[in-house]
């Protein structure tokens, strides 16, 4: 299957066509929001560090896969943590596509960790199952890392539609290692935490229910322990973005997330505490904003300074919908 | 009219409150409170609702239904089982009506 991703100017086009809905923006100032800021505290720096990817999920915000050839240089790399150590960002977020096919990418959990930050790595667990990248969990271990792992369902017909055939064992495998290992159990610092995300254009239910229908199926088929699953709403941004317009589900798709506004999750959105890295090193709100290339002002991660993205204006569109539905979703999942 | 049955009739279900508004209101309140989390999970009730929207056949119920236990964490293989158990009620209630048919034979029949 060839894989052809839209391009940003695209994407903001199919956004901002639905007529059926308001925009975002006069929603939020509908509730008295606007212009909604940053904090002014930055906890979170989260990097993409390249949108090159063992898997090509239909979901994908980013259009990841094995055809994209984007990665973060070095040099990026150490500049971000010049930033890191001298702000008081106390977590590293890192995503990718697949992080771990950044050739940089021990490296730079390394040296998060030596200046003391707590490091988040999103992984899609089937890389960790490729001989190259097998010595990883370990390494994950040594470092005391937090893995954000995604299983989009706990049966295995539901999650492979959505990630490819054979996925959902390889993951069940993977994560029995991390278990080994220590990672998911409630006693120790070894965390890890499982994403669901629903398997088309509908919204997640609620993340406490579906958090103990997994905990009971993971551990009574495969034994699986974990700490937390995250229920993520699918982004209409990338690949998930094309295939909502591909079958004319769209504008029903915008209009559910609309529908389902609670303004509510408005103070406790991901983009208030955090900036965003792409791999070149352009700085956005949220790795969503990244892909639909709104970038922040300054633009570049050479020129960042505290004072000039602390309380800053947040970049909106329409795709913002998928954070203020319902229960909210961040990067954590539910916000409220 | 077309078909009697149009997509876009569901969004028309509240104009029902347009003649009797005092007994729409009592209605909606109700049917509010029917789902929500009580003794039966929200995800259960969402099932049966399912269910019930096959056995009467609905196609607006349908619709809202199978949306709503997708986003209440079901999946296909739980949902088809849900049809299932209405179907095998609704088959079943024909069956046992024979019960009637043979009282009824019976008292005829030499």
């Amino acid at each position: 299957m060839e894989l052809v991703e839209l391009s940003c100017d695209a994407q903001l086009e199919y956004l901002n066509n639905i007529k059926s809905i308001k925009l975002f923006t006069d929603k939020v100032i509908e509730v008295n929001s606007h212009p909604l800021k940053s904090s002014n505290a930055i906890n979170t720096m989260q990097i993409n560090v390249g949108k090159v990817c063992n898997m090509a999920c239909k979901h994908c915000h980013v259009g990841a896969g094995p055809h994209r050839t984007e990665s973060m240089s070095q040099e990026v790399m150490a500049k971000c943590l010049q930033v890191l150590e001298e702000n008081n960002f106390k977590v590293l977020d890192i995503t990718g596509g697949a992080p771990e096919l950044n050739p940089h990418f021990p490296w730079l959990v390394a040296e998060a960790k030596k200046l003391g930050r707590h490091v988040i790595i999103r992984t899609n667990l089937t890389v960790l199952d490729l001989a190259e990248y097998a010595h990883l969990p370990e390494f994950y271990a040594e470092q005391k890392v937090e893995l954000a792992s995604s299983l989009p369902y706990y049966s295995e017909k539901d999650a492979d539609r959505q990630r490819g055939d054979g996925v959902f064992h390889i993951s069940i495998k993977v994560l029995k290692k991390l278990n080994e290992l220590g990672f998911g159990k409630d006693e120790g610092d070894l965390k890890l935490n499982l994403v669901y995300n629903p398997g088309g254009a509908f919204l997640p239910p609620s993340q406490k229910s579906i958090e103990a229908d997994y905990r009971r199926v993971l551990s009574d088929q495969h034994g699986i322990l974990f700490n937390n699953l995250y229920a993520f709403a699918n982004f209409p941004v990338g690949r998930f973005l094309s295939f909502l317009h591909d079958s004319s589900n769209l504008q029903r798709y915008m209009e559910r997330l609309a529908a389902a506004f609670n303004p509510a999750t408005l103070n406790n959105l991901m983009c208030r505490e955090q900036i965003s890295v792409g791999w070149d090193g352009y700085i956005y709100d949220c790795d969503f904003n990244q892909m639909l290339g709104m970038n922040c002002s300054p633009k570049h991660i050479s020129e960042f300074s505290f004072e000039g993205f602390q309380e800053r204006e947040i970049l909106m569109n329409n795709h913002c919908y998928a954070c203020t539905a319902g229960s909210g979703s961040s990067c954590g999942g539910a916000v409220v | 009219m077309d078909t009697y049955y149009n997509p876009a009739d569901l969004a028309k279900f509240s104009t029902m409150g347009e003649e009797a508004p005092e007994l729409w209101k009592k209605f909606m309140a109700y049917y509010g409170a029917v789902f929500q989390e009580g003794a039966l999970s929200a995800r259960e009730k969402s099932l049966i609702a399912l269910a019930v929207a096959h056995a009467v056949q609905c196609p607006y119920c349908i619709e809202s239904y199978t949306q709503d236990a997708l986003e209440k964490g079901s999946n296909q293989v739980q949902m088809t089982e849900a049809i299932h158990v209405a179907c095998a009620i609704r088959g079943g209630a024909s069956l046992v009506h024979g019960v009637q048919m043979k009282n009824v034979a019976g008292k005829l029949a030499f």
